[in-house]
This record gives C-alpha cells, sequence and structure tokens, in this order.
C-alpha cells in the first residue's frame, strides 16, 4: 500500500492556490465594478476601475476556459 | 454471435437506472448553493445543470475503463455480478436520498462492485491497499482540501469585497456562482456519465457482445448521457435543501467561494490523479465557506450525520451487492427475484418520500426552528413504519440520527433510518 502524498500535496496546493486567487481576482472585479456603480451615480467616470475589472474578469473567464479544456483533456 | 442476452438486457437497463440516480443524486453538488443564494431559480439551476451534464458526457473520449479503479480483479467476471453490484448502488443511493443525504455515488458503485466479487470470488478478489489508497484516503482529503481553501476564499472575498456593493456586485456574485456551478456540472457530466459507460462497456464485453477493449457504443453514450442528465433535471431536492441549507446558511460571496473551491479541487484532483469524489469536495466546500463568513456556523449535527453516511456508503453498498449476488447465485429466478426486489424497494422508496414532498417549490425554506430537514423527515418516516430488523439496518440507524435529535426522540428517528431499506431486505432474503 503506498500512499501518493506528492500527489495528494499538489491537489492540495494548486486547489488552494487556484480558488484563492480566483476569488481574489473576481472579487477585485466586482470591487470595480461598484466602484464605478457609484461614480456613476455622482456623474464621475471611472475609467481605470472598469479597465481593471474587466481585466480581472478576462482572467477569471480565461481560468474558467482552462478548466473546460482540462475536462476535454 | 447471438446480439443479446436477457442478463445483459437487465444490466443495461439497471445501469442506465443507476446513471439516473446518480445524476438526482448529484445535481446538489452543482447546483445546491447557486439555488439556496437565490442566484438561480430552482428549475432553470437544475435544466442548465441537467444540459451540461449531457454535453459533458459527449465531451471526453477517455473511456472510464477503469471504473472498478483496481479494487477488485476484473478477469472473469460476470454480467451477474455487475448487476448486483449496481442494485447495491442504486438502493444506496436512494436510501440516502430519501433522508437527504448527499454521498458519493462512486463509492456506492465501487461497494456494490467490492460487494458483488467478494460474494462471488471471495474476499482475495478485492485488493485491499487499493481501497485504502483509492476510498478511505481521499474520503478523508477531499473535504478538508477544499474546505480550508473555501475558507479562505471566503474570507478574502469579504475582506475585499467590502467596498463591493449594489446592484453591480450582487450580479457579479451570481454570475460568479453560474459559472463555476456549470464547470462542476461539465466535469460531472464527463466523469460519471463515463463511468455508467465503462459499466455498460464492461458488462457487453464479459457477456461477450462486444469483442474485449473496444470503445463503448454510440448509443451506450447516448443513453448514458441522457440518462443523468434526465436524472439531474428531475433534481435530487431533498439533497439540494441539505447542502443548500442544511450544512450551513450561505450568503452570495460564501457560495461563490465554496462553488469556485469545490470546482477547482475535482479539476486538480482528476487532472493531477488522486481523484476527489464530488460529493465530498462540495460538502467540505460548502462548510468551509460557511466557517469563512463572521459569525457564520457550520450545523455540525448535519454534518455529522452525512460523515457517517459517507463511511457507511460503501460497506452498506458492498452487503446489499453481496446480497444480490447470492441470491443470482441460484440462478435465473433468483436473477429476477433481485430485479423484482430493486423495482419493489425503488417504488416503496419512492411512496415513503411522497410522504413529505420536497421539491423546487420549498427546497428553500427548511423550515428554520427545526434545522434538519434530514430529522424531520426521518421522524416522519419514523410515525409510519415497522421497527428494522436487520443488522445493516440496525447500523445505519445508531449512527445516523443519534447524534441530531435529542434523547427522548431517538427511538423513534431511530426506528426511521433503519427502516426504508428494510421491508425490502426481507422480501428478498
Amino acid at each position: 500500500m503506498k500512499i501518493d502524498w506528492a500527489a495528494l500535496g499538489s491537489v492540495f496546493g494548486v486547489s488552494l492556490v487556484v480558488t484563492v486567487a480566483l476569488v481574489a481576482l473576481f472579487t477585485l472585479g466586482i470591487t470595480g465594478l461598484s466602484r464605478r456603480e457609484r461614480a456613476a451615480e455622482q456623474g464621475r467616470s471611472a475609467a481605470l476601475a472598469l479597465t481593471g475589472a474587466y481585466a480581472c474578469f478576462a482572467a477569471c473567464a480565461a481560468a474558467v476556459g482552462y478548466g473546460i479544456y482540462l475536462i476535454m483533456a | 454471435m447471438e446480439s443479446f442476452s436477457l442478463i445483459l438486457a437487465i444490466v443495461v437497463v439497471t445501469a442506465l437506472a443507476f446513471d439516473f440516480t446518480n445524476g438526482f443524486h448529484d445535481t446538489a453538488n452543482a447546483m445546491a448553493t447557486t439555488i439556496s443564494t437565490g442566484a438561480m431559480r430552482p428549475k432553470a439551476a437544475v435544466a442548465m445543470s441537467a444540459v451540461l451534464n449531457l454535453v459533458g458526457a459527449f465531451l471526453s473520449v477517455e473511456v472510464a475503463n477503469t471504473i472498478s479503479k483496481g479494487l477488485v480483479d476484473e478477469t472473469g467476471i460476470r454480467p451477474e455480478v455487475i448487476f448486483a453490484a449496481l442494485v447495491g448502488a442504486i438502493l444506496w443511493n436512494l436510501l440516502t436520498w430519501l433522508v437527504g443525504l448527499p454521498s458519493s455515488s462512486s463509492h456506492a458503485l465501487m461497494g456494490g462492485l467490492i460487494g458483488a466479487t467478494v460474494a462471488t470470488a471471495g474476499i482475495g478478489a478485492v485488493h485491499g491497499g487499493v481501497l485504502v489508497t483509492k476510498v478511505l484516503i481521499p474520503a478523508l482529503a477531499a473535504p478538508l482540501v477544499a474546505g480550508i481553501a473555501a475558507m479562505l476564499a471566503a474570507r478574502l472575498t469579504y475582506r475585499l469585497g467590502r467596498k463591493a456593493d449594489g446592484k453591480a456586485a450582487e450580479k457579479g456574485y451570481r454570475a460568479g456562482q453560474i459559472a463555476s456551478a456549470g464547470l462542476v456540472s461539465l466535469a460531472h457530466g464527463t466523469n460519471d456519465a463515463q463511468k455508467t459507460m465503462g459499466i455498460i462497456t464492461l458488462a457487453l464485453i464479459a457477456g461477450g457482445a462486444l469483442a474485449p477493449d473496444s470503445d463503448p457504443p454510440l448509443w451506450v453514450i447516448l443513453s448514458a448521457g441522457v440518462a443523468i442528465a434526465l436524472g439531474t433535471y428531475l433534481g435530487g431536492w431533498r439533497i439540494i435543501r441539505t447542502m443548500g441549507k442544511g450544512l450551513t446558511d450561505l450568503q452570495p460571496q460564501q457560495g461563490f467561494a465554496a462553488q469556485t473551491s469545490a470546482a477547482t479541487v475535482i479539476l486538480a484532483s482528476s487532472h493531477l490523479g488522486f481523484s476527489l469524489s464530488t460529493t465530498h469536495s462540495v460538502s467540505g466546500s460548502v462548510m468551509g465557506a460557511g466557517l469563512g463568513r463572521k459569525g457564520g456556523v457550520v450545523r455540525w449535527s448535519t454534518a455529522t450525520r452525512m460523515f457517517v453516511a459517507w463511511g457507511l456508503t460503501l460497506p452498506a453498498a458492498a452487503v446489499v451487492a453481496a446480497l444480490a449476488e447470492w441470491v443470482c447465485g441460484f440462478g435465473d429466478w433468483g436473477t429476477a427475484l433481485v430485479a423484482l426486489f430493486l423495482v419493489a424497494s425503488s417504488a416503496a422508496i419512492w411512496k415513503i418520500s411522497r410522504r413529505e414532498v420536497v421539491d423546487h417549490t420549498n427546497v428553500n425554506d427548511p423550515g428554520t426552528p427545526a434545522e434538519e430537514p434530514a430529522g424531520v423527515v426521518t421522524q416522519a418516516i419514523a410515525a409510519v413504519t415497522p421497527p428494522p430488523t436487520s443488522t445493516l439496518e440496525e447500523e445505519l440507524t445508531a449512527t445516523v440520527p443519534a447524534p441530531s435529535v435529542p434523547a427522548p426522540t431517538a427511538p423513534a428517528s431511530a426506528a426511521a433510518g433503519a427502516d426504508p431499506a428494510n421491508p425490502p431486505a426481507k422480501t428478498t432474503v
């Protein structure tokens, strides 16, 4: 009986890092969007926040795409 | 080669039935948090999950030839053995669905295979080491890995998202949850529909209808995909309720963190070669996300019952499968008896479930004071059922409801936990 600790460890590490990173990115994106929402209410523009938000979402979408690629592989 | 014997046809139908129970048992994995946080309406959620399961079934051509994962000696396996294994797995899936507990369908299937193999070929045909490395360790690791990741992620999203509010944030979290839930559904379709395809293919090869080492024929892929999608669409509302509302109360942020963690763990584990159960990962991540919010609580009584069910999954399915295989051994009438028993007990379980209907209309209102939807169900069953007799069921009884129910009601609910499987058990054995 041999337990593959290396595989288990890497699953743990990868899951932890990817989950936290994805959630962080996505939350930043949402924060950016709601900042723009507030700015729009006050009649200001928040181009930087919006760009940042879209960059974050794009990264998340890429991760989802990679996930689908992994499912198909 | 004459094409199709009766036993083969029975195995194929039973395998599709298992696929179906697998679908509605596991809808909760993908959609429980999405439904409980209100990101999607219940019907829309299960419909989306069903479609993605179907798509997932066609995505990968990598055949699930490792259904038994080396647990049992596959050489010389007969269709009857596979049939007995499926009977054990289906009954356990239905039973856990009745009491609203998420449990791993793969474990049920593996347990069934082990039990049927032991009954036919002796204990030597089971590889104990594989049992530990492929079943025990993953079952312990999955909720921990997913839970810790989800807890940290939930903490982080609360901290980072302090300034995120209003419509944009609400919409954002909703979209995030839907995306990650979709990913889980897709992965589920690929993994679990493949499992059934593998089983059917194995049976076809064992029965001589297919050449060894052949890929599953198109009708197998198609029917397996459709069966799992139909099951998913039917929705295992009882389990959804337990997972979405019973374990903890989830806000959209937590639902998002939990679902993302679950999707990541499932994909990472299957890709890195340390396969973890979808059910265990999702349950763990839901609990982790529950702990990740300030003031968030996990209802450990429900969680304990769930853990007990996980522990029992493999042995329970194994015992039922072993009995089924033993009866099948008497010849054709034995097999017919088992088939009849399967249909009868499934009908009985469904009948019992109608006493307290859980569907898309009430999936989100657990009746807050009760806090234990499954407990309520169990007690309702207890009121209407004869006392238990079989030892397996007693074991289940003693362990499952006890932690959740205060002393005075314990005997009643104990009888209840035992019961659903029980009357059928008497008819067969």
